[in-house]
């Protein structure tokens, strides 16, 4: 491809942290008319380079080419002078204005302010590449995928010949990243120089010509796309050779366990949240939740969990022993627990829920079991030796266990945090987004780990993004679109497409 | 080409020595510094000033008790709003829960004083200025938790309150009438005075302050109690997550931050002033607030940060009255020396980089 001219090189680029190295002698080049992806797991240095050629960090050393000329950016706006653009994980919209009016939101244009006109070029950019949008509905309007295509336009308007998107598929539906994808070849075509951040393997190989890995800050290498398989990217991602098998075995005497029937949430403006869920989750399975993110898959495990007021419907658990039904609406976490309901839940924020951040993996143990023993002192004996357990059975990298847990990386964190979930040997265990932000060995091993709990019988419920994983490992898959639930399929038999399409219908009735 | 001249980091971790030295460099800065204001000021031998300053805090048996007695004061109040902001619950309400302690122990003193003995007076003292303390310390906190409210502006008001019902009640109970002062209670008598220990008068309080510090020392990091605050103050949804009550431990750290403060106002009418006015706080419900941040919470660094303060607030009086300088300028230094004791934090959390090294790199 030596016809290509380059758009932007980048030479032996270095960012630090404090100890952190974020970025360590990294070399790339990105020609016009190429789709460049950037691979590396979560904390491999992905978004940091980028941020330093849209001009958010600035490098500690190293130099950055854009056309063959060595340039400082110091400020997005200098990026934007060399027509670099970038588009977000998370969209930086005013949600009160219209698409047009964010799009020309802080450019300093000569003359008057001419809504129209650019309404107008707002349209001719659409039809140029073939993008769906009204140039005059309101942000609060749209879907997650039309607010992207309102941060792409919002770069391309401004003349940006080279554009970096930052994971644009986390959000969106097998079907709407098959659009993006079109629309950023059409770009390529145009000649455009196009880097997509990225972990996900199959889009880098359905995508991109190229693509660059990183792992740990480092560069590791840039290989043609066509020439490269799975395999070879994922050893080149993790440095040694993984297996991206999930075993799955058959649920054995699966048995009602957790009964949610009716169920209707609405928030404090009464804006439903739930509409009429129902699905039963049976011991020795896993129960998958499907759907686009913010579709009510939080408030329906924090309505199970006690943790958000349900209008309406009913949550009853079967007793593994008894059979007995409890009914588990309305009442506080305490409550459920003293019920003898043993129900553990990985929430999503596992900083800001699941755990205490400034505190160390002992004290993080003990907030399951604090309550535990008379008297008005705190019982340290026990939940010092489960954090040992977990450490050395799970394999979480930390200095002791007194190192507050913010400080580990996310994959150590979530081991602590569900290894305390698992301690407490449930019977109905969720899990909302378990591996979000985990790199591949950890996100295996939290696989494995909700496989074992299936097969001691425990009713897991796995809130997940990617349907490849969730396809994989469940048994049968909750498809949830707008707070209502579209569908119930069998996850051994059923497609992405399938799933794709029901995740879009809810909302209506 | 324009390149930013520097840049600044987190750090991740620093060096206990290496944290001291910065401390230590930032206090000989202050003086550096209070020294060159001095001389241009006054024309004064910033010496000298330095010496009486000195003087002023440590320089007499009698001064060293009275530093000792303003550190244990200022600690007890600093201890009794740790709790709450361990909590994030922003409590700037111990000056009004200071005074309705002390408003209740000498109201006790005037009526009950010369008519029961001590053995009967002192627990009913105790426990109404207790009693005063917590109810001023858990309206706001019973507000928060039933219409979350805001506690900042709501202690803040009961500040004002707790000050005109002293006013009020100073005029009514006037000795002589019409003085505006109650002056000294039972003088003669000295019923309801906290007993001299050792022929020292100020050593009662210091014990109880003491056993005060043992014992939030310990309530904090060992109990279940100071468990569950540290769990609703770094993340509210973690504590309901597990089935804390935010509600009750919010109410139950209020009422024992306002006990406690409850007790200081005891300390400061029966243990030293002997009466009650608006000022008898003085402010230091404020200057707590800082101590407890500045001892990051912890009531062993408190007992140091207190008496730092204290040690520059008598050193700065004697200043004033040594050299005939008005209060003002004392203020100036201390007000210099806590600058950068506070501003000195920024360079242990943060690390400065300059960039001249990429151009040395690049030729």
């Amino acid at each position: 491809m030596s016809d290509k001219t380059p758009a932007i090189e980048l030479k032996n680029i270095t960012k630090t942290f404090g100890k952190v190295v974020a970025n360590k002698d990294v070399c790339l080049t990105v020609n016009y008319g190429e789709i460049l992806s950037i691979l590396g797991e979560n904390g491999s240095g992905k978004t940091t380079l980028m941020n330093m050629i849209s001009g958010i960090y600035y490098p500690d050393a190293g130099q950055i080419l854009v056309g063959g000329k060595e340039v400082i950016i110091a400020s997005p706006k200098d990026a934007f002078q060399y027509k670099i653009g970038m588009i977000h994980q998370h969209f930086k919209l005013v949600d009160v204005f219209s698409a047009t009016e964010n799009i020309i939101l802080g450019l300093e244009n000569q003359g008057r302010y001419d809504l129209k006109a650019a309404a107008q070029r707002v349209r001719e950019i659409s039809e140029q590449y073939g993008f769906d949008i009204d140039p005059n509905q309101k942000i609060y309007e749209m879907s997650v995928s039309q607010k992207q295509t309102v941060e792409i336009i919002k770069v391309l308007y401004r003349g940006a010949d080279i554009l970096i998107l930052d994971e644009p598929t986390a959000v969106l539906t097998p079907q709407e990243t098959e659009k993006l994808f079109k629309i950023l070849r059409r770009m390529r075509e145009d000649g455009k120089a196009i880097v997509i951040i990225t972990h996900k393997l199959h889009e880098v190989l359905s995508l991109s010509d190229k693509v660059a890995v990183l792992r740990k800050g480092e560069y590791i290498g840039t290989v043609n796309t066509a020439e490269t398989s799975e395999n070879q990217l994922t050893e080149m991602m993790v440095g040694k050779k993984v297996s991206l098998n999930i075993q799955r075995s058959e649920p054995k005497d699966p048995r009602e366990r957790l009964i949610v029937a009716h169920l209707k949430c609405e928030n404090k403006e009464g804006i439903k949240e739930l509409d009429d869920v129902c699905f039963t989750a049976n011991s020795g399975e896993i129960l998958g939740i499907a759907g686009i993110a913010g579709s009510g898959q939080r408030e329906l495990l924090e309505t199970i969990a006690g943790l958000h007021p349900a209008n309406y419907g009913g949550i009853q658990y079967v007793d593994p022993a008894t059979g007995k039904l409890e009914n588990l609406r309305d009442k506080t976490p305490l409550e459920i627990r003293n019920l003898g309901v043993r129900l553990s839940f990985v929430p999503e924020d596992r900083l800001g829920m699941g755990l205490v951040g400034n505190m160390g993996i002992t004290d993080n143990m003990m907030l399951r079991s604090y309550r535990a023993g008379k008297g008005a002192f705190l019982k340290k004996k026990e939940p010092e030796s489960l954090a040992d357990r977990i450490i050395s059975q799970l394999e979480v990298v930390t200095p002791d266990k007194a190192t507050p847990v913010r400080r580990l990386s996310g994959g150590n964190v979530q081991k602590v945090l569900v290894g305390r979930e698992i301690a407490a040997a449930p019977t109905v265990l969720m899990a909302a987004y378990p591996v979000r932000g985990l790199d591949i060995n950890s996100s295996y091993m939290i696989y494995n780990l909700l496989n074992e709990q299936k097969e001691k019988g425990v009713a897991v419920i796995f809130v997940g993004e990617d349907l490849d994983v969730l396809l994989e490992l469940c048994d049968r898959i909750v498809v949830i679109g707008q707070g209502r639930i579209t569908g119930i399929v069998d996850a051994r038999t059923t497609t992405k497409e399938e799933i794709g399409l029901l995740m879009t219908k809810g909302g209506s009735k | 080409m324009r390149e930013p001249l520097f840049h600044i980091s987190k750090r991740t971790e620093i060096a206990l020595v290496k944290a001291w030295l910065i401390r230590i460099a930032a206090i000989a800065l202050a003086l550096v510094l209070c020294a060159i204001v001095t001389f241009a000021l006054t024309g004064l031998n910033p010496l000298r000033v330095f010496a009486t300053l000195v003087d002023g805090a440590i320089g007499t048996a009698r001064r060293r008790w009275s530093l000792l007695q303003g550190t244990a004061i200022l600690l007890c109040i600093s201890l009794a709003v740790t709790p709450a902001f361990k909590m994030r619950f922003w409590n700037t309400g111990a000056e009004g829960q200071v005074l309705a302690g002390a408003m209740a122990t000498a109201t006790c003193m005037l009526f009950l004083g010369n008519r029961l003995p001590s053995p009967v007076l002192f627990p009913i003292m105790f426990v109404c200025a207790v009693i005063a303390g917590s109810v001023w310390g858990v309206i706001p906190a019973l507000f928060k938790a039933k219409w979350n409210t805001n506690e900042t502006l709501f202690t803040l008001m009961m500040n004002y309150i707790a000050m005109q019902i002293i006013n009020y009640f100073v005029y009514q109970w006037a000795v002589p009438k019409g003085s505006g002062q109650i002056g000294i209670i039972n003088g003669d008598t000295k019923a309801g005075w906290l007993p001299a220990i050792f022929g020292q008068s100020y050593l009662c309080n210091i014990l109880i302050v003491v056993v005060i510090t043992i014992f939030i020392f310990i309530y904090l990091r060992f109990s279940k109690h100071g468990y569950e605050i540290a769990v609703v103050g770094e993340s509210e949804n973690t504590a309901r997550y597990i089935g804390i009550n935010v509600k009750r431990v919010i109410i139950r750290t209020m009422l024992l931050s306002g006990a406690i403060c409850g007790i200081c106002g005891l300390l400061i009418v029966s243990g030293t002033d002997h009466t009650v006015t608006r000022d008898s706080a003085g402010g230091q419900g404020f200057t707590a607030i800082m101590v407890s941040w500045l001892a990051k919470f912890d009531p062993i660094v408190m007992i140091f940060v207190s008496m730092l303060i204290i040690f520059l607030q008598k050193g700065a009086i004697e200043i004033s009255t040594q050299f005939g300088l008005n209060k003002s300028f004392s203020e100036i230094l201390t007000g210099i020396i806590i600058f950068f004791i506070i501003g000195c934090e920024f360079f242990i959390n943060y690390q400065i980089h300059f960039n001249h090294s990429r151009k040395e790199a690049k030729a």
